[in-house]
């Protein structure tokens, strides 16, 4: 077989299956993803802006909460979500799959980059300092760079196949990673090796409830379900856009 | 066993003889080590401070250096095709290589590290600490960068974004090995280094299979 004609044969999965039923389904979701993206983060940006009261000790900065939080979790998400599609693109070697974790990540790094500017601007009023080197802080700083290196993996490799097969390693062995460097600042704090803690901890998800009051947890909800909303959005047009890509490569080969 | 010893002394035997990495290592762990004080100033109070974890960054980085030809020559010249054709898996192979490697990076770093400690004025209580931690840490850097350099593996020039793979994912190592010495430093119980020798371990046995993965999708394709 010629090179060609393996290249033909590779890239044409993608004509087939589930792409395709892909592409009918989410043609639907996009305007009530947008909807949904829109109406959430427009109210919950009015109440976070007019309706809450600012707080006691932090003043208006409190605001910042709001844009930061749910970036946070959505850059922690996002790569949740490229771990599975990795996962799932090495085992049944899904073309869909492959498309899903690269399209991911450039959005994870976006909205942890954003979780990591709002946050050192809400610090520098309340905390005094920029930046700390602080458990959750820099786990997210490491958490950018890992979605960096998986970027500059899928850009450094020309042939798809194999930059989807080494770039799906990359995000597991990462995502074991992450897991052993959160786990790691925290046994080093404890040990006493690293002082500096400044964050807070969990005051939402707490099994005695959350430890804000309503009128600030309200906004906050809706931004974090715009948010995911916005984030869902965007990652289905990027999947779309990469497979009508794909497919157009496809018929100008054949033509060729 | 014997295919897999053979291939580790074949592996050291191109580290060590002209044009391998061994003794480049060495030289740029002592060179990036003697940047510091020029840096940072040549106060010795604080470069005994410090010390611990300049050398940790500095082995880390110069253990690092040439493992993006781990693979990559052997896959060049052919011989990576041989050697999978052999009785070893895949997975033993990476093993060897990794173990190769240490012996002759890491092991040299660690022994070479107290003579650069002592020109970074480390308090002699924490020697042991140092040489200890880097004796067990440095596994783990092998082992890691030996997944960095599969994936890299048909990147052109794959020294270049190795980097930026492999550093956040030895970062456990970093907080580790120099969380030891500073323990030593301050005479605390040393809590890190048998956490350091669990990442270590972990990383050294778990490794092989994620770079062994690489390696065959790199050959396959």
């Amino acid at each position: 077989m010629s090179l060609d004609d393996q290249r033909a044969k590779r890239t044409s999965i993608f004509e087939f299956a589930n792409p395709k039923r892909f592409m009918d389904a989410s043609e639907g979701a996009i305007p009530w993803l947008a909807a949904i993206a829109v109406l959430t983060v427009g109210v919950g940006l009015f109440m976070a802006l007019f309706v809450v009261p600012p707080e006691r000790y932090q003043g208006d900065t409190v605001r910042i909460m709001f844009v930061h939080v749910p970036a946070a979790w959505i850059g922690m998400m996002a790569y949740g979500a490229m771990a599975v599609a990795s996962f799932f693109s090495l085992v049944n070697r899904h073309p869909l799959a492959d498309v899903a974790a690269r399209t991911a990540a450039p959005l994870g790094a976006v909205f942890t980059a954003l979780a990591l500017v709002t946050g050192s601007l809400w610090g520098r009023p309340t905390w005094n300092t920029y930046w700390a080197w602080d458990l959750r802080l820099t786990s997210f700083l490491i958490l950018l760079f890992l979605y960096l290196g998986y970027i500059a993996l899928w850009n450094a490799i020309e042939d798809e196949i194999l930059a989807a097969r080494l770039a799906a390693i990359l995000a597991l062995v990462g995502a074991g990673d992450l897991l052993i460097i959160k786990w790691s600042l925290e046994i080093a704090r404890w040990l006493g090796i690293e002082a500096n803690m400044l964050h807070q901890g969990e005051s939402i998800f707490r099994a005695d409830g959350p430890s804000i009051a309503p009128i600030f947890l309200w906004p906050l909800f809706l931004m974090a379900l715009g948010y995911t909303a916005l984030f869902l959005l965007l990652w289905v047009v990027r999947i779309r856009t990469e497979i009508l890509e794909r497919r157009t490569r496809v018929l100008l080969s054949r033509e060729a | 066993m014997t295919a897999f010893w053979s291939l580790v002394a074949r592996d050291l035997r191109l580290a060590t003889r002209a044009g391998g990495g061994a003794l480049l290592a060495l030289v740029f762990f002592a060179t990036v080590a003697t940047l510091v004080p020029l840096g940072v100033g040549a106060d010795l109070k604080l470069l005994g401070r410090i010390a611990g974890g300049v050398l940790w960054i500095a082995a880390a980085l110069a253990a690092l250096l040439s493992i993006d030809r781990l693979f990559q020559n052997d896959l060049e010249d052919g011989s990576l095709d041989l050697i999978t054709l052999g009785p070893l898996s895949l997975e033993t192979v990476v093993f060897a290589k990794t173990l190769a490697h240490w012996l002759s990076t890491g092991l040299s770093l660690t022994l070479l590290s107290p003579v650069l400690a002592l020109l970074f004025n480390l308090p002699e209580r924490a020697y042991f600490a140092l040489m200890a931690s880097l004796a067990l840490g440095t596994p783990a850097i092998s082992a890691i960068g030996a997944i960095g350099a599969s994936l890299t593996l048909s990147v052109r020039r794959g020294g270049l974004i190795l980097p930026l793979l492999v550093m956040p994912l030895i970062v456990p190592a970093i907080i580790f090995g120099s969380g030891v010495v500073d323990a030593a430093l301050d005479g605390r119980p040393n809590g890190a280094l048998p956490l350091l020798a669990a990442f270590s371990v972990a990383a050294v046995l778990l490794s092989p299979f994620a770079a062994a993965a690489a390696v065959r999708a790199n050959l396959s394709g």
